[in-house]
């Protein structure tokens, strides 16, 4: 996350290791040695035309600036710009703002040369722009603007006379070439936003194709299997992928009853039309129900993996969906107040959920230690036929333990679907309400750090 | 609250003398105590159950069909009473069908289990 922290704060530092780009902004502002080299460029290089130069209307500083792409070419091919330096030092050296001109320059070069011709334009401006900075502010944008205007104006009154006295046209250079050098860094600083601000919407356009490629490989490498002519895959594989597409579906319908079920609350609806709001969200869960309960009988395996749900969401899910015993947890106090009948529901509630949960939990592991014995427990007879037997025998048995698991699983779903509807009967329409929405964001949350941490820059 | 894991509740010896039909034998059986599983020993969801009032404290009579010899017969019996399969488990409360995992966990959840068991003098709390 730090590239967002950068975009918040003027740091340098914190700018000098994000990008070439910022950083040469940045650093440029502590080099004050540039000048003179620059003045000698201005004299000898072919490419920079004088004549051009003192026109100083608005459309001439875009022609100055093409006269700026000649300069720093010219630049190129000065024995004294080492290219060879190159990206490694400049990744290498850090955060730390670089000191000398010749180097300073040689960075804005090779930057130019590597990034093409496209942004020469921009590198060059920021190397002219070191010596405005230490008359200008970065957020005083709007008067810098009209300082440099002002200024412009003055020098384009003060060249007139250039041409007559010669004596004064050293001065006038100098002034016109801070104007321009104000009105170059001005515009870098808000090129700059303008790219920061690209980049942060790049990132969350990325997080959102990453889920979408994430989802469609999953669905994707069901499909390939499907095609590679393995008829049980491609059942299971079908049967999974069909459901994903159910869930997706369920999901959306579901985010909508849920933003209705919001606005309804928030704007005091009365409780007779709050009622069936409350009671279409629930049985839209029914729903989900319903549609995992298919899922289980064509591929349970899929269900109980969880590869339907989020990572974050998957890594705290307990047989194939959430714990009903967590709901109320998450409910907490939100439900407040509560009568003494009611808290006594709900504390009953809690407790028979989390004994019906530890119950199946317990089961779950008699199965898998019932699995274990029938899987180790294949005898090494000497006879070759009857180890063939007892293994099919055993396997046989496998089967058999395996085949529980849906009921499991089926269990598992009836407790959450009945910890719902319990809770809806203990509460009032609006703090069923409440409930819900609660509930909902906080799933809804998660799914969503599932996503940032999918997105999270990794060094 | 300790929970054996060998033996659950009482094993009560059936005898061969009364040639009742298995549904009548299964009755006779539910009634004589408060708590009643039918029960398969290999049977994990029969397990879980035994858990779940295990940790409500109850002590329930449970009796494994596979090491009874008229098992067979009280498991069909069985299936033809609760319309469906598995027959097991299937709990009897104060000789009360009360039904499967799932009706039990319903009747647990919607608050109406622990009643009943205190009503039959399994709980008292």
């Amino acid at each position: 996350m730090q590239s967002f922290k950068a975009a918040a704060t003027t740091n340098p530092d914190m700018f000098c290791h994000s990008s070439f780009f910022l950083r040469g902004d940045d650093c440029n502002s502590r080099n004050q040695t540039r000048f003179p080299d620059l003045g000698e460029l201005d004299h000898s290089a072919a490419a920079f035309h004088h004549d051009d130069a003192f026109d100083l209307s608005p459309s001439s500083i875009f022609s100055l600036k093409s006269n700026n792409v000649g300069v720093v070419a010219n630049c190129l091919h000065y024995g004294a710009l080492n290219t060879s330096i190159g990206a490694t030092a400049i990744v290498s050296s850090g955060t730390g703002c670089l000191d000398t001109g010749q180097f300073m320059y040689q960075k804005g070069a090779t930057f130019g040369a590597s990034l093409g011709n496209g942004h020469i334009e921009n590198w060059a401006d920021s190397g002219l722009a070191d010596n405005s900075q230490q008359t200008d502010t970065s957020t005083d944008v709007d008067t810098d603007h009209k300082n440099q205007l002002h200024g412009v104006q003055n020098a384009a009154v003060m060249v007139d006379s250039v041409d007559q006295s010669k004596s004064k046209s050293g001065d006038q250079k100098t002034l016109r070439r801070l104007a321009q050098n104000r009105e170059a860094a001005r515009k870098s600083r808000l090129r700059k936003k303008a790219y920061v601000q690209q980049l942060e919407s790049s990132r969350l356009r990325l997080t959102e194709l990453e889920q979408e490629l994430q989802r469609a490989r999953q669905q994707g490498i069901f499909i390939a299997s499907g095609l590679s002519g393995d008829h049980g895959h491609t059942v299971a594989g079908n049967a999974a992928l069909a459901f994903d597409m159910e869930y997706g579906r369920w999901l959306d319908e579901h985010q909508r009853l849920i933003n209705d079920l919001r606005s309804a609350v928030n704007s005091h609806m009365g409780d007779n039309e709050l009622c069936i709001l409350v009671g279409g969200v629930m049985a839209h869960y029914d729903e989900v129900f319903r549609l995992k309960s298919i899922g289980a009988k064509a591929d349970v395996f899929h269900m109980l993996s969880g590869m339907w749900k989020t990572p974050a969401e998957r890594c705290f899910m307990w047989l194939g969906g959430f714990r009903s015993s967590e709901l109320l947890k998450i409910l907490g106090n939100h439900l407040e107040p509560l009568t003494d009948q009611q808290l006594m529901g709900i504390c009953n509630l809690q407790q028979s959920s989390q004994q019906a949960e530890d119950a199946l939990s317990q089961g779950m592991e008699a199965l898998q230690q019932s699995l274990v014995d029938t899987l180790s427990s294949a005898s090494l007879g000497p006879s070759a036929s009857g180890n063939v037997a007892d293994y099919m025998g055993q396997m046989a048995i496998a089967m058999g333990k395996l085949a529980t698991l849906e009921n499991f699983l089926h269990q598992a779903d009836l407790l959450r679907q009945q910890t719902l509807q319990q809770m809806q009967r203990i509460l009032t329409t609006r703090q069923a309400a409440r409930a819900l929405l609660v509930f909902s964001d906080y799933t809804s949350r998660l799914r969503a750090l599932s996503s940032l941490w999918l997105a999270r820059p990794r060094n | 609250m300790h929970c054996q894991t060998g033996s659950w509740g009482s094993y009560v010896p059936t005898t061969r003398t009364t040639v009742g039909d298995p549904l009548e034998r299964i009755e006779r059986l539910a009634s004589e105590n408060a708590v009643v599983i039918f029960s398969i020993s290999s049977c994990c969801m029969c397990h879980a159950i035994k858990r779940l009032f295990c940790g409500m404290g109850v002590n329930p009579t449970v009796y494994e069909l596979d090491q009874d010899p008229r098992g067979k017969d009280m498991e069909k019996a069985l299936m033809r009473l609760l319309g469906s399969s598995p027959a097991v488990p299937v709990v009897f409360i104060g000789g009360k069908l009360v039904g499967t995992m799932d009706r039990v966990m319903a009747s647990h959840i919607n608050g109406t289990l622990v009643p009943l068991l205190k009503q039959a003098g399994a709980l008292w709390l």
